[in-house]
């Protein structure tokens, strides 16, 4: 990938602008390049939405996530009518009447068809403090005063609303990746520009460190880190460490991606005239070079969080990361782990849907914003 | 060239050691050791224990010692006599446990690569070759798809397609009237009826990444003067094609196939435990549960060895096949 002088737009720019001619920024032209990645666009706002959700988790989920309901366990989705006997009557769900099945001892759950709950929207439900600030007892949807409820996702095995459930779980499992990518941004940009601007011994000595963490099988080591926390830890603790656990091993592309860019940089002219101008060094890094690599830095970023995001759900998927009552969607998978509840209550695999469409999200998020980074080229 | 790669080797020493060191601290990181666990067991099928008993236990096992005696006899061990100790848990020596299930995990980690490669190259080729036709937009909407499902997700979903649509028991990799019987013809075919599940399934995801890489190589690589020039000699598109971009376009592979093996072998633990494979996934898995760190620290240290000397052989391709690495 050929990096373009980044003295000479700027020249040209301010003769542009001489002349009185339109010009557009880097940061314009970086904008319009992204925008004609149009699945990047979308996928942004398919991660602002995410972060939304669970930023708004207690609104936005129906029920409380921990509050079982022995009536109903493992209730099928129910699906949203819309059109009562060939008549439009608002979103709807069927009541159900639930039957035990006498050879299996199972409840079994059948819509009747006589029965319309109706959904209301902003309903009073469980209380809550809004953004952990103002109490509230609103939320989003739900079926007003009746005693029924509406699991658009089904239950789980003690009848807990699988939809709030993800909604609450989206909160621990979306902040995993920020959290533990700024942990591994921290220590990527410090190694990496030690490594690129020093060169030489640091240089090397961060490399082999970097080839050594990467030799190292991820799961494995993972595994054995999170294997370490001790089980009866508050859950916040453990969280933060799960999170530097898996920064520990994933700061290494960050640091290749900041390495490359100011080894690349260094020797360029914009560099050379500040420092030749007398900038101390610490100016030159700081209003010179780091600057002109934010936005590979933020790519890189964005590819790096569904690899945490993916490190977390795994690891608490096999019981050794978060562990109950905290809500992840790892640890809402747990439920899905064996045969015998998929067959029963396939719904259980939901929160992997949630995982997918995340990962994928960020994924092309990340790839338009790679492409976007250097809008001089090509 | 012998230089660079004499330099490589010896680099690959001091990793090695660190990796040792590295590992023997991650299996002593847990608080407490087997000993705790072993006694807490012991009391809670109603033994008593007291203080003197407790320390008899943990000389035992050996583990009253410091660590830096502890470390050195168990590298010592590993080194002199290929002994990696005895598993606590299992009361059987570590390399029969590990050498037993590595030569399956080995099998499907092999297979998942071949059928990574053998999904990825062609497509990519293909891919890049015919850019934007119907085609490429499938294959590619198929590789995000790969790279978006995580494996053991993928093993779930299989696992439930398999038992809804199929009435068939993905899981495993025998069926329940072959576990026990002797090798015939037809438990062999049982066996390949199940193991196409963790293969396909470990291979998805690499193939997803490849074909990317594949196609975006190629991509660079047919707009280069070269194959122009090859065009109009009047060659063959097919002998154009394979004969020059698809060799340089190569290269990331070479360079990867030493990562990916430890990456198979890492996505193997949790695809294993769904899948309630007999690799060494769920063994490991179950060794660092409870602690039986002879068992975990032998199975860490044998796959990042492999990962080590994946490393090295890539390196050493990459130095045979490319002149530009060579000459560099």
């Amino acid at each position: 990938m050929k990096v373009h002088d980044a003295a000479t737009p700027q020249n040209a720019e301010s003769e542009a602008a001489a002349a009185g001619t339109p010009v557009a920024t880097p940061f314009q032209m970086m904008r319009w390049r992204f925008r004609r990645h149009r699945l990047a666009v979308v996928s942004l706002w398919v991660v602002i939405a995410l972060y939304v959700v669970a930023l708004f988790a207690d609104f936005i989920a129906p029920y409380d996530p921990f509050e079982h309901d022995r009536r109903s366990p493992f209730t099928p989705p129910q699906a949203i009518h819309f059109f009562h006997e060939g008549s439009l009557t608002g979103p709807f769900v069927y009541g159900l009447d639930r039957e035990r099945d006498p050879e299996t001892a199972r409840l079994t759950f059948t819509p009747d068809r006589d029965k319309v709950i109706p959904i209301r929207f902003f309903v009073k439900g469980h209380e809550y403090r809004f953004l952990g600030l103002i109490p509230a007892d609103r939320h989003l949807y739900g079926v007003g005063g009746q005693r029924s409820k509406v699991y658009i996702l089904g239950t789980d095995k003690l009848g807990r609303d699988l939809f709030s459930r993800l909604v609450y779980g989206a909160r621990v499992t979306l902040s995993v990746g920020l959290v533990g990518v700024f942990f591994s941004f921290v220590i990527g940009v410090t190694l990496g520009s030690l490594a690129g601007l020093i060169g030489g011994m640091v240089d090397n000595a961060v490399q082999r460190l970097a080839e050594f963490v990467r030799s190292v099988p991820t799961i494995p080591l993972w595994l054995g880190l999170a294997a370490a926390l001790p089980v009866q830890w508050d859950p916040v603790f453990v969280y933060l460490l799960i999170t530097v656990i898996l920064a520990l091993i994933g700061w290494t592309s960050l640091a290749r991606v900041v390495r490359g860019h100011f080894l690349t940089i260094r020797n360029q002219d914009f560099v050379l005239a500040a420092r030749f101008s007398g900038a101390t060094r610490g100016r030159v890094i700081r209003r010179h070079m780091l600057p002109s690599m934010t936005s590979y830095v933020i790519a890189a970023i964005t590819l790096a969080i569904p690899e945490m995001i993916l490190g977390e759900t795994a690891l608490s998927f096999l019981g050794l990361g978060l562990r109950p009552p905290v809500i992840s969607w790892g640890v809402l998978l747990q439920d899905a782990q064996n045969l015998r509840s998929i067959a029963l209550a396939p719904w259980l695999l939901a929160p992997g849907a949630a995982i997918v469409v995340t990962i994928l999200a960020f994924n092309f998020l990340g790839d338009g914003l790679r492409d976007a980074a250097d809008p001089y080229q090509g | 060239m012998g230089r660079l790669i004499l330099d490589r080797i010896l680099w690959a020493i001091p990793t090695l050691i660190a990796i040792t060191i590295a590992t023997f601290v991650i299996i002593q990181l847990p608080p407490g050791d087997f000993a705790t666990a072993y006694i807490a067991e012991l009391i809670h099928n109603g033994e008593t224990v007291d203080d003197a008993e407790a320390a008899r236990i943990r000389t035992e096992f050996g583990l009253d010692r410091p660590y830096p005696i502890q470390f050195f006899d168990w590298i010592g061990g590993i080194v002199l006599r290929g002994d990696f100790g005895i598993s606590f848990d299992w009361q059987l020596p570590v390399s029969d446990l590990i050498w037993e299930r590595l030569g399956l995990t080995l099998l499907i980690s092999t297979l998942s690569l071949l059928l990574t490669w053998a999904i990825a190259i062609p497509i990519g080729v293909y891919s890049a070759t015919r850019q934007y036709s119907i085609f490429d937009h499938v294959f590619t909407v198929l590789g995000f798809l790969g790279r978006g499902i995580p494996d053991f997700l993928l093993a779930l979903i299989l696992m439930w397609l398999g038992l809804v649509y199929f009435n068939f028991h993905v899981g495993g990799l025998h069926s329940p009237e072959f576990r026990d019987a002797p090798w015939s013809f037809a438990k062999f075919l049982d066996l390949l009826k199940h193991l196409w599940v963790p293969v396909f399934v470990l291979a998805t995801g690499g193939a997803a990444g490849l074909l990317r890489i594949m196609r975006a190589n190629m991509l660079e690589e047919l707009g280069k003067p070269y194959v122009e020039t090859a065009y109009a000699q009047g060659l063959p598109e097919r002998r154009v094609v394979w004969g020059y971009p698809v060799r340089v376009a190569l290269n990331p592979f070479i360079s990867t196939v030493g990562w990916a093996l430890p990456a198979l072998i890492s996505g193997d633990v949790i695809t294993a435990v769904v899948l309630n494979l007999p690799t060494t996934g769920p063994l490991l898995l179950r060794a660092l549960q409870n602690q039986d760190m002879y068992l975990a620290g032998g199975f860490i240290l044998i796959l990042s060895v492999f990962t080590i000397i994946g490393t090295l052989l890539s390196d050493i391709l990459l130095v045979l096949t490319d002149p530009r690495i060579r000459h560099a």
